[in-house]
């Protein structure tokens, strides 16, 4: 072990994590799939869907903001842990509109994805039906607002990241909505169509005009391979098992 | 040793599930081998003859005559299976879900811009079956068994699914088979 490392272990698997790093972040150096919606590569941790929700020393905390500490006992891969998931996609389908047979983004859709590889085949919850609204005055982006999740990416990814701003969350509990920075419309924001913030939502609210249904159907992100395969790929041979 | 039966119905959907099955090609040669088909648009049996093993639901519930079938299909049936994202989700249909149901009506038969409805009237006649206030996935009305998503569902999910309860195994269908489009 060199000296700028700790280790931990997860569901038994010695790993070498860097401080200063999160779980998920160690977890995704060492090739282990940590489940995960709002955290992106490229943007802060927010910690808002609880996905990533894994065991610290047997207290379930957010994979994506906590910290690695040495000798932390994490477990990620249990039963437990993935109902816990289970549910929170669940209840993520019946809170908005997701009309998955005809969004654009499916087939690339991080939500579906993880609904796929948790093999949900229907929610145990009943359907809610919101009503949400839409804005296509942008000549470049639309919003849809019926299969917005909240992960707060555009959020972070437009005032991190594009330095606007445009993006912002409105009212509490299941009032909470994805608000732009204008009094109305789409179009008087400083948006762009190239801006970072149209392109980390990870399902289809926020999307640029005129990219639907480019990738044929068996060559999209997820129809061959789990979400996190990627990831789990990267996998070292002497860490597996 | 009869054979069992398998009973299928379209509730508010667009009988593309049921395309689906047909699509199973030559198989449904071996499905006849299989199984007997009891009510159902196939072969247009109007009416129960006998128990069944399995019915396959496509299409969720919009008016009362979908209810009733539905509920009919639960009694006369040991397994129920939801077939596609309408009987899942509500999918289509279900997106006046978000719209009072008379402001539906109202589009449809008042307001529309291609609308001729000199008398004004919205369809009332009671042969109609009554809209419900709005579309309901199959397993919010009666207990459902199994799901196979998509839409519509390959052709090989329903097959791998019908071959595997029709045998007593579990169904588990691969990743590739598990589409919500
Ligand atoms: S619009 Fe997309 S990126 Fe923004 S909060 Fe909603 S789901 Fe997340
Ligand atoms: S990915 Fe960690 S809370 Fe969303």
């Amino acid at each position: 072990m060199s000296e700028e490392t700790v280790s931990i272990t997860i569901d038994g698997v010695e790993i070498e994590a860097t401080p200063g790093q999160t779980i998920l972040q160690a977890a995704d150096a060492a090739g282990i799939y940590i489940p995960r919606l709002c955290a992106h590569p490229e943007l802060e941790a927010f910690g808002a869907c609880r996905v990533c929700t894994v065991k610290v020393n047997g207290r379930p905390q957010a994979a994506c903001t906590t910290p690695v500490a040495k000798g932390m006992m994490v477990e990620n891969d249990t039963s437990e842990l993935l109902e816990y998931r289970r549910s929170l996609i669940e209840m993520l389908f019946v809170e908005g509109n997701h009309f998955c047979m005809f969004c654009e983004r499916s087939g690339n859709c991080e939500l579906q994805a993880l609904a796929y590889r948790f093999g949900i085949t229907a929610p145990r919850h009943d359907y809610q039906y919101p009503v949400r609204t839409l804005d296509g005055s942008h000549p470049e982006v639309f919003i849809d607002r019926n299969r917005c999740i909240l992960c707060g990416r555009c959020v972070r990814a437009s005032r991190d990241v594009d330095g606007k701003h445009v993006f912002d969350f409105v009212g509490r509990g299941h009032e909470k909505r994805i608000w732009i920075d204008a009094e109305a419309r789409l179009a008087d924001t400083p948006l762009k169509g190239e801006d970072r913030a149209v392109s980390v939502c990870p399902v289809g609210a926020i999307l640029r005009k005129g990219t639907a249904y480019r990738d044929p159907i068996g060559r999209r992100a997820y129809d061959h391979r789990p979400i996190g395969s990627d990831i789990e790929a990267c996998r070292p041979a002497e860490k597996k098992g | 040793m009869a054979k069992p039966r398998i009973a299928t119905a379209s509730l508010a959907g667009c009988f593309g599930c049921h395309m689906s099955v047909l699509d199973i090609d030559e198989r449904i040669l071996d499905l006849i081998e299989l199984v007997e088909f009891d009510k159902s648009p196939i072969n247009d049996f109007k009416k129960f003859t006998g128990r069944c093993a399995i019915g396959l639901i496509e299409g969720g519930c919009c008016n009362a005559e979908n209810v009733h079938v539905l509920q009919e299909f639960r009694a006369n049936c040991d397994i129920l299976i939801s077939l596609g994202e309408c009987a899942i989700c509500g999918g289509i249909p279900a997106m006046r879900n978000t719209i009072p149901l008379r402001e539906c009506l109202e589009e449809a038969y008042l307001h529309g811009p291609t609308v001729h409805n000199p008398r004004g009237r919205i369809p009332d006649d009671p042969e109609i079956p009554r809209l419900l206030n709005r579309v309901y996935p199959c397993h919010e009305v009666v207990k459902v068994d199994y799901y196979i998503q998509g839409c519509p569902p390959p052709a090989d999910a329903i097959w791998a699914a019908l071959t595997a309860l029709l045998s007593n195994k579990p169904m588990e269908l691969p990743y590739e088979l598990l589409k919500y489009d």
